[in-house]
């Protein structure tokens, strides 16, 4: 389970920027969580927090009851190969095969040779691209660039998947792929998934949970379906397309 | 000229042994304090892994400083310590050392500007998956711009065959050292003709072997 208590972020340094304030989240294990916002609403900022690449200002990040927001050194290393995450830009070595991608992480931790291919094979299988393994990322789609990053993310069998805008650079076809995927690995692994996005489309798709942030705050939250039902703001409304605007 | 040539033959292919030999070892020496250098300046940019920046800014001029002091003012400049490393201040492995001193900070910001063009993205990624600094650099930075770093070489070999031609002129030998002796010297014109054309063609061939290495193992296809 994670939880995030009170977390605020505020970016000092020239003009102080107050990404998140007092945000609160309790993400269930099994749960596929959205979050939703416009562009610059604090989605990626607070990804970046969970992920352990922010320090937050304020707060406190729960996982299994213990606060992970402030480990340092070893223990911050340690925790960062406990939690998986993807970006819209996939974020591969250009200069390595997909299978030496996938291994990338197994070889950061130092795992024997013999194990390491064994377990890319198997990741490999898990995302549908064992044909691939050969393939430089230059060679790939962005839907298949996506799932080596995918299979990364999970080599070393985090219990979190964080995943930042993964489908905002592909087509709607490759994009539902990718979130069947995901809700596979989710049933499969028993994976807990938290998706940050702008289009309303992939919360509907699969998320049980969404939260909406507006301006670095939590406006609603709760069940997908609930919350869809009964919007009790405007920009959730503006987000269904309920009022006929646009929020992009 | 071909008869120039083939009296000269034993000088020219000793002067264009000691061109490659100057080349190639300054390269490498530059290479070895210039690589670090530039990992450094990365490293500890405001936005890279550690940032210092006074560490940093000290580098930074230190640098500058030694890339704006002209080539031939530094090599009469710095002969005492030319002798004290090698025992002497003339001759094609005297010349490395200015050769060395020279290259070193242009390697560095070459380094620099290479490392700098990797996707921070990616970077990013490295460190979500729990990489350390040393790891970050061994793994994803050098790796990742190595047909960047191998362009950039060529860069530095050329500019280097041009500085040993200056070296030459001051004692260095090679073949800088001939066109100045028989050609501007002595007026021996097809002699000055010769030894440009055989640095032409030196580059050139330098220039293809760098670029075509750099494209085959870029694996970013384009
Ligand atoms: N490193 C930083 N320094 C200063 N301000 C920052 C930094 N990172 C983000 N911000 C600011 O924090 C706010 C939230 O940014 P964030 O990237 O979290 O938005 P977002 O919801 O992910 O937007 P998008 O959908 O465009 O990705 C923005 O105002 C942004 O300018
Ligand atoms: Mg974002």
């Amino acid at each position: 389970m994670i939880q995030v208590e009170n977390l605020s972020k505020v970016f000092r340094g020239g003009e102080e920027v107050t990404a998140l304030r007092h945000i609160n989240l309790k993400v269930e294990p099994g749960d596929i969580y959205g979050i939703i916002g416009k562009s610059g609403a604090g989605k990626s900022t607070l990804l970046r927090c969970i992920s352990l690449l922010e320090t937050p200002t304020e707060g406190r990040i729960l996982v299994e009851g213990a606060d992970i927001s402030r480990l340092r050194g070893r223990e911050l290393i340690e925790m960062r190969k406990k939690v998986g995450v993807i970006f819209q830009g996939y974020n591969l070595l250009m200069q390595r095969t997909v299978r030496d991608n996938v291994a990338f992480p197994l070889e950061l931790a130092r795992m024997p040779k013999a194990r390491r291919w064994a377990r890319v094979e198997e990741l490999l299988e898990v995302v549908g691209l064992s044909d691939k393994a050969r393939a430089y990322p230059s060679q790939l789609s962005g839907g298949q660039k996506q799932r080596v990053a995918i299979a990364r993310a999970l080599a070393n069998h985090p219990s979190i998947l964080l995943c930042d805008e993964p489908t905002s650079a592909l087509d709607s076809f490759t994009t539902r792929s990718i979130l069947e995927l995901l809700t596979d690995i989710n049933r499969k692994m028993g994976v807990t998934v938290i998706i940050i996005t702008h289009e309303i489309s992939v919360v509907k798709a699969i998320c049980n949970k969404v939260a909406v942030i507006n301006e670095g705050s939590f406006i609603e939250q709760g069940n997908t379906r609930e919350v869809f039902a009964h919007p009790a703001s405007e920009i959730t409304r503006l987000l269904l397309g309920e009022t006929g605007g646009s929020i992009q | 000229m071909i008869e120039t040539l083939m009296t000269n033959q034993t000088m020219l292919l000793e002067g264009l042994g000691e061109t490659l030999y100057m080349t190639f070892f300054s390269a490498l020496f530059a290479y070895v304090l210039g690589l670090p250098l530039g990992i450094l300046l990365v490293v500890t940019d405001k936005k890279g892994l550690r940032p210092m920046p006074v560490l940093n800014a000290v580098l930074g001029w230190v640098i500058n400083i030694g890339r704006s002091i002209p080539f031939i003012i530094l090599m009469v400049a710095i002969i005492p310590f030319t002798r004290a490393i090698v025992g002497k201040a003339i001759g094609p492995t005297a010349a490395i050392v200015p050769l060395v001193v020279a290259a070193a900070p242009f390697v560095a910001r070459m380094v620099e500007t290479s490392l700098k063009e990797i996707d921070p993205g990616v970077v990013e990624a490295a460190r979500t998956m729990g990489a350390t600094h040393w790891q970050i650099i061994y793994k994803v930075l050098l790796p990742e711009s190595i047909p960047s770093l191998v362009r950039g070489g060529s860069i530095t070999t050329i500019t280097l065959i041009g500085y040993s031609a200056m070296a030459g002129a001051v004692g260095g030998r090679g073949l800088g050292d001939i066109a100045i002796r028989y050609g501007y010297h002595r007026y021996q014109y097809d002699m000055m003709i010769i030894t440009i054309v055989l640095l032409v063609i030196l580059v050139q061939v330098i220039q293809s072997l760098f670029s075509l290495t750099a494209k085959l193992i870029d694996k970013r296809g384009r």
